[in-house]
């Protein structure tokens, strides 16, 4: 049997920033390049992680790779985004972490006692998670070639019973549930370079978000039918995605977004819009209307959930796409992101 | 958050554009021109159309630094980057501009140094700290932004830095008002006035809008509020047939200007004799470049550019949309070969440019404006 060779469709002349910030580009690239070579036919729709048969056993498989500078900033550093980073991956497809590989670029010239203080983060950040890391390789490569260490993790999962997770299932009426407060990553990373000479009171918000996803599933089990951790690209890009794979519109209230005073006022100052701004401790959540209480009640309650919110509806129009109800009810819609947010000044 | 959420209040706002459904007589169809980009931005952010009646129009104007930037200044400006010895510096906002051969963004990714800096102080340390490098602000904006070029530029004359300099682009405001009130295919009734070019020019200025074309004009600040306000202002002004420069944007706008900050802007620059906006075709006296005294740190003294002027695109018609005589929607090229993701014109670039606004804020709500030729 042949297959009619898959369709290239990403036309893009070069690689570009913008492809790697989580937006359109990215998706592009992924979608039209990597999805159409590497996985052929399948017509699954791309998710954080991927659930695989391996000898009659259903487990959930993901890799992240990261990049961030500078290495450690409020709240956390590249160490323990690397193991939360995967765990939220794994838990959102509706796994629980079972064991990690990981691999280590390090630039020529990186101080060891930087190396070892993010060794010693990803094996913290390991044991809150409750994950084992199982390996992993290590390359160095010459000095100005990296920017001082970039680490990648892989990690698989046993998938928690009781969930059934599919952009397909999601219907009109049903809620959208945001875990907590939302921007708190982005705009502390982007402080944090030192190139804004703006200071504010942030920490990164990275965590394993395994306990919250298993209180949920427990609590609102089958009422669960979507969840995704909007990390680049923010919750605009996240419900954009879920619109465009469920065909339905996504209907969320400004007002009912949680989000700290300092991310609202940082975003105000440059002229970004907070729901384009990454998260690495927070997931978002579709429910059935019937378990909407339920599930947000299980977030209230468990620790780190008790800002939770829901903070809008699926509908069916705008198909597609997410509309933003305002202060005042005017409405304006929200795309996914372009390039990377820049600060607008003039 | 103070001095914002003030002016965000859901009964006030509600109480304002009841205020406004009143005052409008529905017999007749108003268009009133947000100078202001900042406006454009803050109209679609908030959803302000919804809360105005029909027969209110608002037409975006000119006030948008980066989209009134013909694509000859930034084919000029990277022209400089592409000296390996230079690093190019500016704000967020011009980063996606796209030139003839490609976006600054796109030029760093090609392995040129650009940087993307918060103001022009930060250039200025950039040129401190790599003092091999020679470090060039392409500078843009209007009257808001020029006073801190102004000052950077004072700062690097006091400490003798030799490896600075500045690309000028900035514009004023007034004569790219006259340009459109003197446009034929121009019907503007009232003007919703500048808010931070007011915070440095003050509203002396707009004196001759009221009183020789008889136009209203307030000037207003950013928050839904000062948008909603300012138009109860200028219903007011035409129902009782009054044209007058009023200031909605006391908290920061002093009638008489920043006297400091213009005193900057005189020191360091004078006007040219003409300059190309785009869209708007040569304006003169339009715009400022940098003063004899500080010839040493002037980018165009110090580097021969091409200096060529370049057309844009024959079908985009930011021209006619800068002017407001089309709606972004009514481009040929709006939303299909030009989108944010790949701009032809810089109104599809900048977050106030009203293509981008109208795109990502409203054009999927009513999916029927696209089609309109």
């Amino acid at each position: 049997m042949t297959s009619a060779p898959p369709k290239i469709r990403f036309r893009d002349p070069q690689v570009d920033m913008a492809h790697g910030a989580g937006g359109k580009a990215s998706r592009r690239l992924v979608e039209g390049l990597f999805a159409p070579i590497l996985c052929g036919a399948s017509t699954e729709p791309l998710g954080d992680a991927a659930h695989i048969d391996i000898s009659g056993a259903r487990i959930a498989i993901t890799t992240d790779a990261f990049v961030v500078r500078p290495l450690s900033f409020p709240g956390g550093s590249i160490g323990e985004l690397a193991v939360n980073g995967t765990v939220n991956d794994l838990a959102v497809s509706g796994a629980r972490a079972v064991a990690l590989v990981c691999s280590y670029v390090l630039e020529a010239g990186l101080p060891s006692d930087i190396l070892e203080a993010e060794v010693r983060a990803m094996a913290a950040a390991a044991q809150r998670a409750g994950v084992v890391i199982a390996g992993g390789d290590t390359k160095v490569v010459e000095h100005g070639k990296a920017d001082q260490m970039y680490i990648t993790t892989a990690g698989i999962g046993s998938l928690i019973p009781g969930l059934s997770l599919s952009a397909a299932s999601v219907r009109p009426g049903d809620k959208i549930i945001l875990s907590g407060p939302i921007g708190d990553h982005g705009i502390t990373i982007l402080l944090a370079r030192g190139e804004l000479d703006l200071e504010a009171d942030l920490r990164s918000d990275t965590r394993s978000v395994l306990p919250l996803v298993e209180e949920l599933a427990a609590k609102a089990g089958s009422g669960v039918r979507w969840m995704r951790d909007p990390t680049r690209g923010g919750v605009a890009t996240s419900l954009n995605e879920l619109a465009r794979d469920c065909a339905c519109g996504m209907q969320i209230s400004e007002e009912l977004i949680p989000m700290h005073d300092a991310v609202r006022g940082a975003c105000e100052l440059l002229g970004l819009d907070p729901l384009h701004i990454a998260n690495e401790g927070q997931f978002l959540s579709v429910v059935s209307p019937e378990s909407a209480e339920a599930a947000l009640k299980a977030l209230h309650n468990t620790p780190g959930g008790e800002q939770a919110a829901i903070i809008g509806e699926v509908t069916e129009q705008p198909a597609g796409s997410v509309l933003v109800t305002t202060l005042y009810g005017g409405t304006r819609i929200v795309d996914m992101l372009v390039g990377d947010p820049l600060p607008r000044i003039c | 958050m103070r001095f914002v959420d003030e002016f965000r209040q859901p009964e006030l706002i509600t109480r304002t554009a009841e205020e406004i459904r009143r005052l409008a007589d529905p017999a007749r169809h108003y268009r009133f021109m947000e100078v202001c980009g900042g406006h454009t931005h803050a109209i679609y952010r908030f959803g302000l159309m919804d809360l105005l009646p029909p027969n209110i129009e608002l037409v975006h104007g000119p006030g948008c630094p980066v989209c009134v930037l013909p694509m000859g200044r930034i084919d000029d400006g990277l022209s400089i980057a592409e000296d390996p010895n230079v690093i190019f510096a500016a704000f967020g906002d011009m980063m996606r501009v796209p030139g003839t051969h490609g976006s600054p963004l796109e030029y760093k990714a090609r392995g040129m140094d650009v940087r993307i800096v918060y103001s022009p102080t930060d250039a200025l340390k950039l040129a401190r700290k790599n003092p091999d490098k020679h470090v060039m602000f392409f500078a843009i904006g209007f009257e808001t932004t020029a006073p801190s070029t102004a000052l950077t530029l004072m700062r690097a004359k006091a400490e003798g830095i030799p490896n600075f300099s500045v690309f000028s682009n900035h514009v004023t405001i007034i004569p790219a008002i006259r340009a459109i009130l003197d446009s034929p295919d121009m019907r503007i009734d009232a003007f919703i006035g500048p808010g931070h070019v007011s915070t440095v020019i003050g509203c002396r200025p707009y004196g001759w809008i009221a009183s020789d074309e008889g136009k209203p004009i307030a000037v207003s600040g950013f928050e839904p509020l000062d948008v909603l306000q300012s138009v109860v202002m200028l219903l007011r002004q035409l129902k009782d047939g009054t044209a007058i420069v009023e200031n909605n944007y006391k908290r920061v706008v002093p009638w008489e200007g920043n006297k400091a900050a213009l005193k900057a802007i005189a020191e360091v620059f004078e006007i040219r004799p003409y300059f190309e906006w785009r869209g708007l075709g040569f304006i003169s006296q339009s715009a400022l470049r940098l003063k004899d005294t500080y010839a040493q740190w002037d980018a165009e003294k110090r580097f021969s550019v091409p200096g060529v002027r370049v057309t844009d695109p024959k079908a985009a018609q930011c021209g006619e949309v800068l002017k407001g005589v089309l709606k972004p929607a009514q481009c040929k090229l709006f939303a299909k070969e030009c989108t944010p993701e790949h701009p032809i014109g810089a109104l599809m670039v900048s977050s106030e440019g009203s293509c981008a606004a109208y795109y990502s804020y409203a054009m999927r709500k009513s999916p029927e404006l696209v089609h309109v030729t």
